[in-house]
């Protein structure tokens, strides 16, 4: 188990402001800080040889999901300002079971056998071909899914008028 | 920085999420934990993809992301529905189908 001193101020990027979006008191402020998360998770796929899924991190991450979850938080609170109050529960319940689980996850990384740093990486023509060749029913299926789960989001969320009589389904 | 750093890393990132899942009252909350734990998960996936030389992690990776957008997005439609019915979206008020 080694460290070196870009890798722990890349996992200090990561986990500082991760803990800023659960403990934080601002709704706002804590989807903002996710967005940190997520450009520091890319930083840390390109440092673990995976340009491409760092650059899909980017674009659907914190340029997909962080816009849609800033437009869910400005259209489902009430904004007075900036300010929008995050509740929460008490912290004792969330840590007794965070912390054993971490120290679980660590003892059994701990105790495994260390896989030496690889010779050869990954390339991004291995990995396109893989998504092309062995799972491209996978890939077909998730464009379906996709597929579905937006119409599914237009559906669910849609207003209905309360005067439209023969809206079937 | 080895496999195991890199694990721990991703076992950190993970048990933050879900700290934040046990903790958050409100929706939103919830699904900004969900993301973590989810991108600790993508972390650990790629890191053993660097480790062993290997393109599962990563194909992985790539459909986990698209999976969580997915997610998102519908837990979000349906958030926007929960709070045109009710004005609060504290997952814990929401008690229609209990017992």
């Amino acid at each position: 188990m080694t460290f070196d001193v870009s890798g722990l101020i890349l996992a200090a990027l990561v986990l500082v402001p991760a803990i800023l979006v659960v403990a934080g008191r601002n709704l706002v402020h804590s989807v903002l800080w996710l967005g940190v998360v997520l450009i520091a998770t890319a930083a840390v796929y390109v440092r673990l040889a995976a340009p491409f899924v760092a650059a899909v991190q980017v674009l659907l991450y914190a340029g997909g999901v962080l816009v849609l979850l800033v437009f869910g938080v400005m259209l489902t609170r009430r904004v007075e300002g900036s300010h929008v109050p995050a509740s929460r529960a008490s912290p004792l319940r969330g840590l007794a079971v965070a912390v054993p689980l971490f120290v679980l996850l660590v003892q059994a990384i701990a105790t495994t056998p260390e896989i030496g740093p690889p010779a050869a990486q990954v390339a991004v023509t291995d990995v396109g071909q893989a998504l092309f060749t062995d799972f491209v029913l996978a890939f077909e299926v998730l464009g379906v899914l996709l597929l579905a789960g937006m119409v599914g989001a237009i559906v669910i969320a849609r207003r209905r008028d309360p005067g439209q009589a023969g809206e079937g389904a | 920085m080895s496999l195991s750093s890199w694990l721990i890393l991703a076992s950190a990132l993970f048990c933050v999420g879900v700290y934040g899942l046990l903790t958050r009252r409100d929706a939103i909350g919830l699904l900004l934990s969900l993301e973590l734990m989810v991108n600790g998960a993508g972390v650990a996936l790629v890191a053993f993809s660097w480790a062993h030389a290997a393109r599962f992690g990563q194909v992985f990776a790539l459909f986990a992301m698209a999976l969580t957008v997915v997610e998102v997005g519908a837990g979000l439609s349906l958030l926007i529905l929960l709070n045109r019915i009710r004005r609060d979206t504290s997952v814990d008020a929401i008690r229609e189908l209990q017992g």
